[in-house]
């Protein structure tokens, strides 16, 4: 092992497999991650993200393929043989323990003087930003509360990986928000290799140094949350992160056919000839009135289209805008609009619009 | 780098044979524990049951003789009418008992009338006593000397002796066995069908034929189940007011006990296990149904208060009550007259005579030696074997049948139980053959015969709990065993203690496992009476009885003050106390 494998590759796992009998939960998985790096992996439920995180941690073992941390081999050492902290959704606090014991568990064993521990507690549960609470029980603490202390009970051995099941889904929403940045303050604070598991792709987006999106027990893509959401490697990626149009169409001689549009574009001119899907963001359409004159959209651009609103979904100071046009039909298209520019342009249902997408931004599978 | 590349390309061919993870050495110590519970019940469970099935095709010089014991005994009339008794009995029990009990379960769960605790204390009177108690108390209400027996004479039966007296006594003993099944089935209500039924207008009596009992139909089927059972593998019942109509329970102790006939005993043994693990299998499958049908998402049912209805069920259950006061109060005052039915002021000579000179005292000894035992290596066997099943891992072979084994005590019969441990451990040539009439092994084969109950409330405890705690600690690097005891007891100390009562009470108040299995130093109390009653003093059996029944009060309040202690001491976390 060079020096430089082992900074760039604190865990690294090859062709891990695992099945259930007859059914593959995942096939041949192959990452790598850095040290200090924060990873989501992201899915819907049942892709194999939360069984490949208890790999990881040695609760399951994997069918074959191998894991190494820290250059050392850990496929089959059992969990206690292993270098992690985990904290679970549940958040699997002790509840006949008082946050200090709970968070001094691991301590205790290792034969710490008390001194010492109470020294860790006491910063660890100030590191979470719930100093004074050492003395209450779980059960007086809200659900956020319990989850900072069952992280910080998981950091509390320093741990060289801390692995994070779906920490956040049992709380409401507002704490879920404000739990995500801390976790991720408090990650690059401490410095510490990070797994999350998380079906939702805000969280991931918001958080991760880089994104695994996985699906039925593979690993479409890897990337950061940029790159996973610009230039989605997958129709699934496209799908499950952010929303999509998804227009069914034709490639010919590099040019893309959906209804009457017709536009040739760097990914159209990539892809072979046949039948093709088109993946476009709501965002990535451009809107302008038709009779805007010079302030619109020039309409012999290859980009451009004319439209009519048929539905608005009101959802804030973004709005859902459901558009038919002449050129995509019978496809439609969803576009976000701002409410501002609904209000000044006095758009309502059966309003024309002069749209422009995004040729960049298109996607073709 | 390359190191590492090929340590990948050598497991690559591997990859056909499944990955083994490395076991810790703290999991070994999981798995030594549990072949320790595994070889406990092997050998005083699974052992003694072998044992009963390998007489019953063994003939006099333990040669193989096929069906031939089971041919002999189809052949004798005699003992296929007490086959027929018993069925029949059974049957008649359990269609009077059913309807009864869900009558009383339906006014505590589905009504507002009052004193529904009071109602709650006084149906589980029987369970305090052994079965006997209800024989004995008939026999001073109808028997030759009872102070109703014209009364049942005028509605045409002759005497109480035989059938009218076991069905009688049988439901009073079964009541609160089927009670507290029908109760768990009703209480399992939403209230939003309920809700939705009100909306359309739904009358009561649809919302019952409806809703109700399609909702409580698994229950009913178990509460018969056990009912039948109950009543076709008692013993003190049809021994004390049986007079002589035989049923298969005392023919099996007939023809051990009497003829030491090993090979017809243990046939009839197994007859007596056919019911019961048909009702065994039966339940297995309806409790799962039944959990099923209960979504995370369904809304507790709370009855509303409703004058006519409340007061209807106040009548009907305060009429089964009285019955039941009647039938402990019988015992009681019959325990205290001096000369039944000639001198009926109270006098402590039925005490004395049992306590002194039926040396029933040392009965007591006895008994209570063993119920303690009972409930304290019983609770610890129980409980560290629920725990060591549930929440520690690795050694999956051995899972499977420890976990059988646990439920199997269930399906079987306490006779039949303590006809195995004749076989099995009163032969010459097994090592442990030195147990044999020991307190120690009525013990153990209490604890094993009320082992199932026991189990299955430790699983419920041990259930509720996170599931990841033993992740948790070991990625802490905590061994199991100190999460054991520093979250795993102190949490579970109310199911424990809970297990501990009943292991108490029900060793009290058992016959039909030890009553092969005592000597005349280690005779139970339970036993003793059942001995008083042979030798006619009936008068001293009462008494007995009446103070088994007051010993299991008294404990079983005991417990319900331990219970809040260590709930105190224990439970402080648990908000709001």
């Amino acid at each position: 092992m060079t020096e430089h494998n082992t900074s760039s590759s604190y865990l690294k796992l090859s062709g891990v497999r695992k099945e259930f009998g007859a059914f593959a939960a995942l096939k041949a998985i192959d990452l790598e991650i850095s040290q200090g790096e924060f990873v989501c992996f992201l899915g819907p439920s049942g892709c194999g993200k939360t069984t490949l995180l208890r790999i990881i941690a040695g609760l399951e073992t994997p069918t074959a393929g191998s894991i190494q941390q820290g250059g050392r081999d850990i496929t089959t050492a059992p969990p206690a043989e292993r270098d992690y902290g985990i904290v679970f959704q549940s958040y699997a606090l002790f509840p006949n323990l008082t946050v200090a014991d709970n968070v001094a568990y691991g301590l205790v064993n290792r034969k710490t003087p008390r001194a010492e521990v109470q020294r860790r507690v006491e910063e660890l549960v100030k590191l979470v930003g719930l100093p004074g609470s050492e003395r209450k029980f779980p059960g007086q603490l809200s659900g956020g509360q319990q989850q900072r202390i069952a992280l910080a009970r998981a950091l509390a051995t320093s741990p060289g990986l801390l692995l994070l099941d779906e920490p956040l889904s049992a709380l409401d929403a507002l704490e879920r928000v404000r739990l995500r940045q801390e976790i991720r303050a408090l990650q690059q604070k401490v410095g510490v290799t990070t797994i999350m598991v998380t079906h939702d792709q805000e969280e991931a987006l918001s958080v991760a140094d880089r994104i695994v999106v996985m699906n039925h027990g593979v690993i479409e893509q890897v990337g950061n949350a940029i790159s996973v959401y610009r230039e989605p490697a997958t129709p699934f990626v496209a799908d499950f992160v952010g929303k999509v149009n998804v227009l069914p169409g034709r490639i010919n001689a590099g040019e893309l056919n959906v209804g009457q549009f017709r536009l040739r574009t760097e990914a159209s001119s990539r892809a072979a000839d046949g039948e093709a899907k088109v993946y476009l963001r709501p965002e990535d359409v451009l809107a302008r009135p038709v009779a805007g004159g010079t302030a619109s959209f020039a309409p012999d651009d290859p980009c451009v289209f004319d439209a009519v609103i048929e539905k608005i979904e009101f959802l804030g100071s973004f709005c859902h805008v459901h558009v038919a046009s002449a050129a995509f039909a019978p496809h439609r298209l969803t576009v976000y609009l701002s409410l501002n520019f609904l209000t000044e342009q006095a758009l309502t249902v059966g309003s024309a619009l002069r749209l422009k997408l995004l040729p960049e931004r298109l996607r073709v599978f | 780098m390359a190191v590492a590349v090929t340590t990948t390309s050598a497991l690559a061919p591997v990859a056909g044979t499944a990955l083994h993870q490395r076991v810790h050495w703290s999991d070994r110590v999981a798995h030594v524990w549990l072949v320790g519970i595994a070889l406990i019940l092997l050998a005083f469970l699974a052992a003694p049951l072998t044992a009963i099935l390998m007489q019953a095709f063994e003939g006099k010089n333990r040669e193989f003789v096929g069906l031939a014991n089971f041919i002999a005994y189809a052949q004798t009339p005699a003992l296929l009418n007490s086959l027929w008794n018993s069925v029949w009995v059974s049957l008649a029990v359990t269609f009077i008992t059913i309807p009864i009990a869900f009558l009383f379960a339906y006014g505590l769960t589905r009504s507002c009338m009052r004193w529904k605790p009071l109602f709650r204390g006084i149906s589980l009177i029987p369970l305090l006593a052994p079965s006997l108690l209800s024989a004995i108390s008939l026999i001073y209400w109808f028997g030759n000397q009872g102070i109703a027996k014209g009364f049942m004479q005028a509605l045409g039966i002759s005497q109480i002796y035989g059938a009218p007296g076991i069905v009688l006594a049988e439901c009073f003993a079964v009541f609160p066995h089927a009670l507290m099944i029908l109760i768990t089935a009703l209480s399992l209500a939403d209230a939003r069908l309920y809700e939705a039924a009100a909306a359309m207008g739904t009358s009561r009596a649809r919302k019952f034929f409806t809703i109700t009992l399609p909702g409580a139909k698994y229950g009913l089927l178990s509460a018969a189940l056990v009912t039948f059972t109950l009543v076709m593998t008692d013993f003190g019942i049809p021994k004390v007011i049986g007079g002589n109509f035989n049923v298969l329970a005392t023919d099996v102790f007939k023809l051990v006990i009497g003829q030491q006939d090993f090979a017809k005993g243990s046939v009839v043994a197994l007859l007596l296990l056919l019911p019961a693990v048909f009702t065994f299998a039966v339940d297995h499958y309806v409790s799962r149904r039944q959990t099923a049908m209960l979504t995370a998402r369904a809304v507790p049912y709370r009855p509303t208060p409703s004058k006519g209805f409340d007061r209807v069920m106040l009548l009907c259950c305060s009429a089964v009550a009285l019955l039941m006061l009647a039938m402990l109060g019988m015992a009681i005052f019959a325990s205290f007259a001096s000369f039944w039915p000639y001198n009926l002021t109270p006098s402590l000579r039925h005490y004395v005579l049992g306590l002194v000179d039926g040396e029933v005292g040392e009965g007591f000894v006895n008994s209570l030696k063993m119920a303690a035992g009972t409930a304290f290596f019983g609770t610890l066997l129980v409980f560290f074997g629920a725990y060591l099943l549930e929440k520690t891992k690795g050694a999956p072979l051995l899972r499977g049948p420890v976990r059988m084994l646990a439920m199997l005590p269930m399906a079987v019969p306490g006779l039949v139980l303590g006809l195995g441990y004749i076989f099995f451990f009163n032969a010459p040539n097994n090592p442990l053959h030195g147990l044999y009439q020991t307190t120690a092994l009525l013990t153990l084969c209490t604890i094993i015969h009320f082992y199932t109950t026991g189990h299955l409330t430790a699983v419920t405890a041990l259930k509720s709990l996170d599931s990841e705690f033993e992740a948790v600690s070991a990625s802490l690097k905590v061994p199991w065993f100190r999460t054991f005891w520093r979250v795993t007891l102190p949490i579970c100390t109310p199911a424990m203690v809970d297990i501990a009562r009943y292991f108490f009470v029900n060793a009290m108040t058992t016959i039909s496992a030890v009553v092969f299995l005592y000597s005349p130093d280690t005779k139970v109390a339970s036993i003793a009476i059942l001995n008083l009653d042979e030798a006619g003093e009936i008068g001293a059996a009462a008494a007995m009885a009446v103070m088994i029944a007051a010993i299991s009060a008294v404990s079983t309040g005991v417990f319900m003050l331990l219970a809040r202690w260590v709930d105190r001491r224990t439970q402080a976390w648990r908000g709001g106390r």
